[in-house]
């Protein structure tokens, strides 16, 4: 049996979630758009959906705009914010240098083409500070953009707080939230970011589906023009049966409310109590107490990570190491590198994540193999 | 439990058999591709790692990719440039070899509970009959055999280690592959070197090393000067093709002279040597014999060989001694030592002392 632990990665589809997709495949035929009785249960299929999506984050069922998947939200985002902007005015955008590719990537195009982007640095703990991102806003600031919480490390910025801190400036938000919905209360509302994007995978719907959250009342730039879908905000007939997995399981996450984000940090303080215990050296990347019910990156000295990962693989457990690129071939974690850490301690870390499926007997398992695994990897190298 | 074996899969025909002759003996492989230059040459590049795990897929193996671009350049390209800007004709494959295959992916393999790796080289590794000791020999196809590449491992390298192509020849492996019908079975051959795409060594020396090289004179024995260069990098002994000279009769170089910038041009016959000194010699067995012993040596790659008596020097000095006079030796290729296919050893042609 494997282990999975790269929840942060993607996730297994519940089954409540592929129930609803196959009935949705198998009974929903028609375009969204088509008025006859078809076209009708496919929208009404979408809105539904929709009703799901926008309760599980707090937020009015128009205000989201269903997507291809959260690097499309962030592009999306980053591209009306800007659109909307007087460029002569405002042509800096504020970040953190910890972001998503999906949001640094955009941002460093735009670079390129006359913006100027202001990357803040993070503490050791992974953090932001909220006076130098105030610092950092001014009168030509035309979008502040935040992850919300890291991929690699879990770590929740105080998004809130740097929400209000930007509409002092006048200077709108863009929130990637796609780690969050289930590992930790998001309400779009009290929030008050002007755009949120996240992902229907990282919390057990299908992949290639993701929303994309507006504030009420924000004007909106498209970057998908087309047959007017999504209130013509986003072209493009819909992923009918993705949306619906997507609306199942945000009611799922609904549903559970605190208790899976509990259950998930019990898992995750068993491996890491069972980590610290067992393996010599180990130590905890990014913050403790700010971090998502799910994640625990450690760095294990003189076991690389690619390499442990692999052995790992072979005995049956999913983990990640640093950031894996398209090759398959991992890099040193940028986010790591930003918090300060060596590119050997960089190197040295793992990925792991817990989430739906997972079980304490599992956490126990990888606890009994994952010392030896370690001593082997760093006797190898000695 | 079968035992574990890590193959290394560069995404050529060649690894993409071995490892599929190590599947059919029954062992546990996994397929690593070591990822060493960057994504512009053309071994183990992004695409060829993308074959190399088609491949892997086909065999039903466990394929994982290994990064070691920061490593191959301060091991292998760097030097290799350091190496032609000092006058010398480098082999990186001998140390690519060494470094990567036979240290680090062997370490790699050891960290996946792996006591053995397996490669896609011609050549062979049995025991000596009567010693028992670890014998490194020519492969089979002798127009493949990479014999010469593999002169500087040693025992612990040579027993750890599977050749699965070293009895079979080239066409007997493209069957295989075809057989089999893995994704790299019509794949091109290539003998260059991986991260000199197309052959133009000294291009790739000034991006290795910009703003390195510089420019001298062309010189003849007597000292006259005929012309210049660009570079010492631009030349190997025995090249005649771009010097550019007016010279009535056909000249070669035939020294490299870093310290002075000069390249020394010379008749064909001025080519021909009798001795050569070398350093950095090594013995398969493991040790050093104490009189001069008779062996076929190749100096380069291509070299049919010569017979030559190998007179020891210091602690891993020789000096080579050749029956008849032999073209063209270049400090900075390794000659390697054969007793009929057995490889004994091997060193590395360094400059005569002026």
């Amino acid at each position: 049996m494997r282990i999975y632990l790269d929840h942060n990665a993607t996730t297994p589809l519940r089954p409540e979630v592929i129930e609803a997709m196959c009935a949705a495949l198998r009974d929903v035929p028609g375009n969204p758009s088509s008025v006859h009785a078809e076209g009708a249960a496919a929208r009404a299929a979408v809105e539904t959906a929709r009703e799901r999506v926008a309760a599980a984050i707090g937020a009015a069922p128009e205000t989201i705009v269903f997507t291809s998947g959260a690097t499309e939200s962030n592009n999306a985002a980053i591209h009306s914010a800007l659109a909307a902007a007087r460029p002569k005015e405002r042509r800096t955008i504020v970040t953190t240098a910890t972001e998503h590719p999906s949001v640094s990537e955009p941002l460093a195009s735009l670079e390129t083409r006359g913006w100027r982007v202001v990357r803040l640095g993070v503490d050791r703990d992974g953090l932001i500070d909220p006076d130098a991102f105030a610092a950092a806003l001014g009168s030509d600031t035309a979008l502040a953009a935040i992850l919300w919480a890291n991929n690699e490390t879990g770590v929740v910025q105080p998004v809130r707080r740097l929400v209000e801190l930007a509409h002092e400036h006048g200077v709108p938000v863009h929130v990637d939230a796609t780690q969050c919905i289930g590992k930790l209360p998001v309400d779009a509302a009290t929030l008050g970011a002007d755009t949120l994007a996240a992902s229907s995978h990282k919390q057990n719907g299908p992949k290639g589906v993701g929303l994309l959250y507006l504030r009420p009342g924000a004007t909106f730039e498209p970057l998908l023009r087309g047959g007017g879908q999504e209130r013509r905000r986003r072209g493009g007939t819909e992923s009918v049966a993705g949306i619906v997995g997507l609306g199942v399981a945000c009611e799922l996450v609904r549903r559970e409310g605190p208790a899976r984000a509990a259950r998930m940090a019990a898992l995750r303080d068993r491996l890491w109590n069972g980590i610290r215990e067992k393996i010599q050296g180990a130590r905890r990347n990014g913050s403790a107490t700010a971090v998502l019910a799910n994640t625990l990156s450690v760095g294990l000295p003189g076991a690389p990570g690619d390499v442990l990962l692999a052995a790992l693989d072979l005995d049956g457990v999913a983990v990640s190491a640093g950031a894996a690129c398209h090759s398959g071939s991992v890099a040193p974690s940028r986010t790591l590198l930003a918090m300060g850490l060596t590119a050997d301690e960089a190197r040295c870390s793992l990925r792991m994540s817990v989430g739906h499926g997972v079980d304490e007997a599992q956490i126990d398992r990888v606890l009994a193999i994952l010392p030896d695994l370690v001593a082997r990897v760093r006797e190898s190298a000695a | 439990m079968s035992a574990r074996v890590v193959v290394a899969m560069s995404g050529g025909v060649d690894s993409s058999v071995a490892a599929a002759l190590m599947v059919a003996q029954g062992h546990d492989a996994i397929g690593i591709t070591m990822h060493l230059a960057g994504d512009a040459s053309r071994c183990c590049s992004l695409d060829d790692a993308e074959d190399a795990r088609r491949v892997a897929r086909t065999l039903g193996m466990p394929f994982y990719v290994a990064p070691y671009q920061d490593r191959f350049r301060s091991e292998v390209m760097e030097p290799f440039a350091d190496a032609y800007l000092s006058g010398r004709t480098p082999i990186p494959c001998v140390a690519c070899n060494r470094r990567f295959k036979f240290h680090y992916l062997l370490e790699r393999a050891r960290a996946l509970g792996a006591e053995r790796i397996a490669t896609g080289h011609y050549a062979r590794i049995d025991t000596d009959p009567e010693t028992g000791a670890w014998r490194l020999r020519a492969a089979v196809d002798t127009v493949k055999d990479q014999s010469y590449f593999l002169f500087d491992l040693d025992q612990q390298q040579l027993a750890r280690t599977a050749l699965p192509l070293g009895a079979l020849r080239k066409d007997e492996v493209r069957m295989r592959a075809r057989a089999l019908g893995l994704a790299t079975a019509e794949k091109p051959e290539s003998q260059e070197i991986c991260f000199v795409p197309g052959g133009d060594y000294a291009r790739v020396v000034e991006q290795i090393r910009p703003d390195a090289a510089t420019a001298g004179e062309i010189v003849d024995e007597d000292g006259r000067v005929l012309g210049r260069h660009a570079g010492i990098h631009h030349f190997t002994v025995g090249q005649r093709r771009g010097l550019r000279l007016a010279a009535g009769e056909r000249l070669y170089v035939t020294r490299i002279e870093p310290e002075a910038g000069r390249v020394v041009v010379g008749p064909e016959a001025a080519l021909l040597v009798r001795t050569a000194r070398l350093e950095n010699v090594s013995w398969i067995a493991g040790e050093t014999p104490e009189e001069p012993i008779r062996a076929c040596v190749r100096v380069r790659y291509r070299h049919e060989g010569a017979e030559a008596t190998i007179e020891p020097d210091g602690k891993d000095g020789a000096r080579l001694r050749f029956s008849e006079p032999v073209r063209a030796i270049a400090p900075g290729q390794a000659a390697v030592f054969y007793d009929e296919d057995v490889v004994l050893g091997g060193g590395w042609i360094c400059r005569e002392p002026a």
